[in-house]
């Protein structure tokens, strides 16, 4: 009898939380990743500035260097998912959250950050800039 | 008047018992205060809150414009939003004062087991309602710090990308987390708080007041009026500080958040966060192969497991007797906490 009731209440409980943390899970979103963006012309970005784009989901940053020329990186921190700027005056990548710096390669060089950054294409095309996976 | 209602309610046994409910008299006695500060900081919180719910609306592209709104062109809107932002503040101030006051007095020991945890509980609300409230004008500071928050909680191993998912409401920070924390702030967190509330303020009534390292049978004084109209005066005297501080430091609103723009230098979270956000910022990026905010996040959760489970381990010594371990704890927690918050304050 006991054992009937308390798998009774139980069973009654899963049938109401299931759906309920079903329900909590965001349904997936498929978000086409693109394979190539264009993000504009060359003279938009001059050396020493930096702007980011959404490729598909992820933030990617451009960077026009005055040593490196133009490179793409995935914006987003490896350490905690804040975004990074690109820092002119240190020649490098920084992240304002704690701190964090990569080189321009998206290495990792100092601070909290785990991983590097994931490298993106950068093709110029007739002065467009086209950004691509790699 | 009376009699009508005692007829129908007993409310003169209430009043019987409220003459016989005494609060110990020591040089600790000024810390029994700190309890009621606090639950009066939550009664305004929950009026403020709910007059700018009248106005607030949720969404990326409403829930700043609107806080602008409240501030810029309701009247008195600037007041009750200033108000909410700093009386969370302090809320989580006296939180802090209150519990570390307890811990110290020993105030948890048996039979009060019960009373401790459910007050850890509360402190645990007090901070996520801070978090979640921090999020609602969709600011640029606020959008980071939960990014941030959030994403500490995809480190749990295991569940933890699932964990995430539930609370962003997808895999990033997006208009979907910004409804996901605000119906945790305006519905689920009051629900709760105030269901542990009533919890607390019941074992705090049945057990009556510790009387701390004193002896049992000291000084006391009546609870009602004598307690109670002192209480009266310290709240009234914090509704005037919060006056000031809402009138002459008004709150900022900042910059909207924008998903495309990065992290801006010198960003920081509240001050409640700066000692967990501090010693995240100075671990290393790899202890021992594994990731170092994992490390960190692991060591915090065990600190706060055995902070609320304190009435256990907290060895049985005869009443009267100091317990040199726990008040070593309590200091090396409290002086962690002041030097990593320092430390935090002040650091580029
Ligand atoms: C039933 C209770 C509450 C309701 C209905 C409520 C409602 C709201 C609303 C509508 C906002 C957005 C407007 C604004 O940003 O000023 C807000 C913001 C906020 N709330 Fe609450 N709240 C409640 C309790 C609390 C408590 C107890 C805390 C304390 C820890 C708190 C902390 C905050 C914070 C930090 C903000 C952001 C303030 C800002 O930057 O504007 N709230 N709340
Ligand atoms: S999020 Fe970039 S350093 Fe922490």
């Amino acid at each position: 009898m006991r054992i009937l009731f308390g798998g009774g209440i139980a069973g009654a409980l899963a049938a109401m939380i299931y759906p309920a943390i079903k329900f909590l899970i965001p349904p997936e979103e498929p978000e086409a990743e693109p394979d190539i963006l264009k993000v504009g012309r060359k003279e938009d970005f001059p050396a020493g500035t930096s702007k980011i784009f959404k490729f598909g989901r992820t933030p990617v940053i451009l960077i026009h260097s005055k040593a490196s020329g133009l490179l793409a990186l995935s914006a987003t921190c490896t350490h905690l998912d804040c975004l990074v700027q690109y820092r002119d005056d240190m020649g490098a990548i920084w992240c304002a959250c704690h701190n964090g710096k990569y080189d321009l390669s998206g290495k990792n060089i100092s601070g909290p950050p785990p991983r590097p950054l994931t490298p993106f294409a950068v093709k110029v095309i007739r002065d467009e800039i086209f950004i691509a996976k790699v | 008047m009376l009699a009508w209602l005692n007829e129908r309610l007993g409310v003169e046994k209430a009043l019987e018992w409220a003459k016989h409910k005494t609060v110990p008299v020591h040089r600790g006695t000024v810390f029994y205060y700190l309890g009621g500060v606090s639950l009066f900081l939550f009664i305004l919180q929950v009026m403020s809150g709910i007059l700018l719910l009248m106005y607030y609306r949720v969404g990326t592209d409403s829930s700043y414009e609107s806080v602008r709104f409240i501030t810029t062109k309701v009247d008195f809107g600037w007041l009750f939003r200033s108000l909410h932002s700093w009386t969370a503040n302090l809320f989580v101030l006296f939180i802090f004062l209150h519990m570390f006051s307890v811990f110290f007095m020993k105030a948890y020991r048996k039979p009060r087991e019960l009373t401790w945890m459910s007050g850890f509980v509360l402190f645990c609300l007090a901070l996520a309602f801070g978090f979640s409230g921090y999020l609602l004008p969709w600011n640029e500071l606020a959008f980071f710090a939960t990014k941030v928050g959030t994403d500490i909680i995809g480190e749990v191993p295991g569940i933890g990308s699932w964990l995430l998912k539930i609370v962003r409401g997808g895999e990033d920070v997006t208009g979907a987390t910004l409804s996901r924390l605000f119906g945790l702030h305006v519905a689920v967190l009051p629900g709760i708080t105030t269901v542990m509330l009533v919890l607390h303020l019941a074992f705090v009534q049945i057990q009556g007041m510790s009387h701390g390292d004193q002896p049992e049978k000291g000084k006391t004084m009546p609870f009602f009026p004598n307690f109670l109209l002192r209480d009266m005066i310290l709240w009234l005297i914090t509704l005037n500080i919060l006056a000031v501080l809402a009138v002459f430091f008004p709150w900022e609103l900042g910059k909207k958040a924008d998903v495309l723009a990065s992290a801006p230098a010198g960003i920081k979270p509240e001050w409640y966060f700066l000692f967990t956000y501090q010693a995240l910022k100075v671990i290393p990026g790899k202890i021992l192969s594994i990731p170092g905010e994992l490390v960190g996040i692991l060591l915090f959760n065990l600190a706060g497991i055995l902070w609320f489970l304190v009435p256990f381990w907290d060895a049985k010594i005869p009443e009267g007797k100091r317990n040199r371990v726990v008040n070593i704890v309590g200091l090396f927690a409290v002086l962690f906490i002041l030097a990593m918050t320092i430390w935090g304050h002040w650091s580029s």
